[in-house]
C-alpha cells in the first residue's frame, strides 16, 4: 500500500500546519438557492440561520432568476442532462453554436469560444495563441488563474505594476524585438473593485503594435452603459483582441466560460486549447440558461442600473459610517481593516448579526491589507442594504474603527 | 563597478518597489527576501542584457545568481568582455 502511515502524518501535519496559520478554509453549506436572502449552516451541523448574503458574484441577482430557472427546465426537458463528450468529438449541440454567437454579439468581437470554466479559458489561451518567440506583459494583480495560464504557456513573461500605463509602456519598449507582444490584464479587479484604464492601454498596444488581453470576468453583464464591460465603460468596444469572461457570476452564476476576441486567435483555440480538447462540454441546462441570461440583458439595462445605483448607496452609507474603503465606483466594495485577525472577528460577528460577508487577509490580498469585500447585487432591496448598514455601524463600533484612519487602526490592531 | 551597483540598485527600486517600501542596499535579499519574484526576473534580466550589452545564459540566472544587487553585479561581470 502506497498510503502508508508515513504518507498520511506527512499530509496531516501539512494541515495542521494550515489551521495553526489560521489560513485553513472552511466551506458553509447553504440550504437555499443563491440569492440576497439565504440559509446557512454553520458551523456545521448547527440549525439554519438566515442571512443577507453581501459576498457573492451573483451581481445581477440573476442566480436563481425564475425566468433563468424555467429556461434552464426546457434546455434540460429538449436537450437532456449532459453529452458525455468533448465539443469536438460529439459534444456540440445547436444551443452551443448559439450562445458562442450571441456571446460574441454581446461583447462585440469577432468570434467566441466556449471553455468548462473562465479558470480554462485563461489556462488554455495563451499556450494555443503563443510560443517562445512571444511576450506576455500582465498587470501585476491579475487573477490567479491567468497566472496559472501564462506559467503553461512557453512565451517569455514579464510584469507591470498595477494599472501604472507609465511603467506597461516602459515594458513595451523593452520587448519590442519579440514577435508578438500580449498585454494582460482584469477587467475589474477582483480584490480591490478597480477598473483597468482600457482606454489608455489600447492606445499604447496600438501604438507599440501589441494585443489586448482583458479577463471580464467581475465585468460582463453589469460594467459599461449597457453592462457589455470595461471596454464599453472606456469606450473601446472591438478592439480588445482577447476577452475572457464568465458564466459563473453576473451572467446567471452556475459555470462555464469563454474566450472571445478575433476571429483567428478564437480558431487557435479550438485548434489547440487543452482545456478546451481535453475537457467536458458545458451541459445543456447551463447553455440553456446562460441564453436567457444573454436575452434578458439584451433587452434591457434594468438590472444593471439597480446594481449601479444600490452600489452608489451602499459606498455612501459605508462612507458616512467612517469605514475606510477602497476607492472605486464598481460593486466590489472592500472594506479595509489591514489586520487579519480583525477582519476574522468582524466576519464572525456580522455573521451573528445576520450579514455574511467575509474576511480576506495574506496570502489572498498583500500582507497588511486584511479586509471584508462586500459586494452588491441588483437582488438587494433597500432594506437588505439598510439592515446591512446597521449591523456594519454596530460591529464597527465595538471595534472602536468608525471615522478611525488607516494608520489609527494599524495603531489599534497591528498589520 | 560602483557605478554598475547604483545603476541596478535605482533600477531595482524603480521596477520591484512600491512607494512606501522599506529602502533597500547592495546586499538585501532580493528573490529569498520577496522583494523580485521569479515570473518578475525577466526583466531585470533584460535590463542588465540590455544596458551592459551582454548575454547571460538562462542558466546562469538563477535566482540565487539574481539575489542581491552585489551578486547581480559579480554575474554582469563575469560576461563583460
Amino acid at each position: 500500500m502506497g498510503y502508508s502511515d508515513k504518507v498520511r502524518t506527512l499530509y496531516q501535519e501539512q494541515l495542521k500546519a494550515l489551521q495553526d496559520a489560521g489560513i485553513f478554509k472552511q466551506e458553509r453549506f447553504i440550504h437555499s438557492a443563491q440569492a440576497a436572502d439565504i440559509e446557512v449552516e454553520f458551523p456545521t451541523g448547527s440549525s439554519l440561520k438566515k442571512v443577507i448574503n453581501m459576498c457573492a458574484n451573483n451581481y445581477l441577482g440573476l442566480s436563481s432568476h425564475p425566468d433563468v430557472v424555467r429556461a434552464a427546465h426546457e434546455g434540460l426537458d429538449r436537450r437532456g442532462y449532459g453529452m458525455s463528450s468533448v465539443r469536438f468529438i460529439c459534444g456540440t449541440q445547436d444551443i452551443h453554436r448559439e450562445l458562442e454567437q450571441r456571446v460574441t454579439e454581446f461583447l462585440g468581437t469577432e468570434a467566441t469560444i466556449l471553455f468548462p470554466s473562465c479558470m480554462d479559458a485563461n489556462a488554455g489561451v495563451f499556450e494555443a495563441i503563443l510560443t517562445a518567440d512571444d511576450v506576455m506583459i500582465s498587470d501585476r494583480l491579475v487573477h490567479a488563474s491567468i497566472v496559472d495560464g501564462i506559467r503553461l504557456c512557453s512565451a517569455m513573461h514579464d510584469t507591470f505594476k498595477h494599472s501604472n500605463m507609465e511603467h506597461l509602456e516602459n515594458k513595451l519598449q523593452l520587448h519590442a524585438d519579440k514577435r508578438l507582444k500580449v498585454v494582460i490584464t482584469d477587467g475589474v479587479f477582483s480584490m480591490d473593485g478597480d477598473t483597468a484604464k482600457l482606454d489608455e492601454m489600447v492606445a499604447l498596444c496600438e501604438k507599440y503594435d501589441a494585443m489586448v488581453f482583458v479577463d471580464e470576468s467581475h465585468a460582463s453583464g453589469f460594467i459599461g452603459k449597457t453592462g457589455r464591460g470595461t471596454h464599453e465603460k472606456c469606450g473601446v468596444v472591438g478592439k480588445i483582441d482577447i476577452i475572457t469572461t464568465t458564466f459563473g457570476k453576473a451572467l446567471g452564476g452556475a459555470s462555464g466560460g469563454c474566450v472571445s476576441g478575433r476571429r483567428e486567435l478564437v480558431e487557435m483555440c479550438r485548434q489547440k486549447a487543452r482545456p478546451y480538447l481535453f475537457s467536458n462540454t458545458i451541459a445543456p441546462v447551463v447553455v440553456s440558461g446562460v441564453l436567457k441570461v444573454l436575452e434578458i440583458l439584451s433587452k434591457s439595462t434594468e438590472r444593471r442600473d439597480k446594481l449601479e445605483t444600490n452600489t452608489a448607496y451602499w459606498r455612501q452609507g459605508l462612507t458616512e459610517a467612517g469605514f475606510v474603503l477602497k476607492e472605486g465606483d464598481t460593486p466590489i466594495v472592500p472594506v479595509m481593516l489591514f489586520n487579519a485577525k480583525l477582519s476574522q472577528d468582524i466576519s464572525r460577528d456580522l455573521y451573528a448579526e445576520g450579514i455574511y460577508a467575509i474576511g480576506f487577509f495574506f496570502p489572498v490580498v498583500p500582507q497588511g491589507q486584511a479586509r471584508i469585500r462586500t459586494q452588491i447585487s441588483a437582488g438587494h432591496e433597500k432594506h437588505h442594504l439598510d439592515q446591512a448598514l446597521d449591523a456594519f455601524n454596530k460591529v464597527g463600533q465595538k471595534y472602536n474603527i468608525l471615522g478611525k484612519t488607516k494608520q489609527e487602526i494599524i495603531d489599534m490592531y497591528g498589520m | 563597478m560602483e557605478d554598475m551597483k547604483e545603476i541596478i540598485l535605482k533600477y531595482v527600486i524603480d521596477e520591484y518597489l512600491e512607494d512606501d517600501s522599506d529602502e533597500i542596499g547592495f546586499d538585501t535579499p532580493l528573490i529569498s527576501g520577496g522583494i523580485v519574484d521569479s515570473f518578475s526576473m525577466v526583466s531585470l534580466k533584460r535590463f542588465l542584457e540590455n544596458k551592459y550589452k551582454i548575454s547571460i545564459p538562462d542558466e546562469k540566472a538563477t535566482p540565487e545568481a539574481f539575489d542581491s544587487v552585489n551578486k547581480i553585479c559579480t554575474l554582469v561581470n563575469a560576461f563583460l568582455k
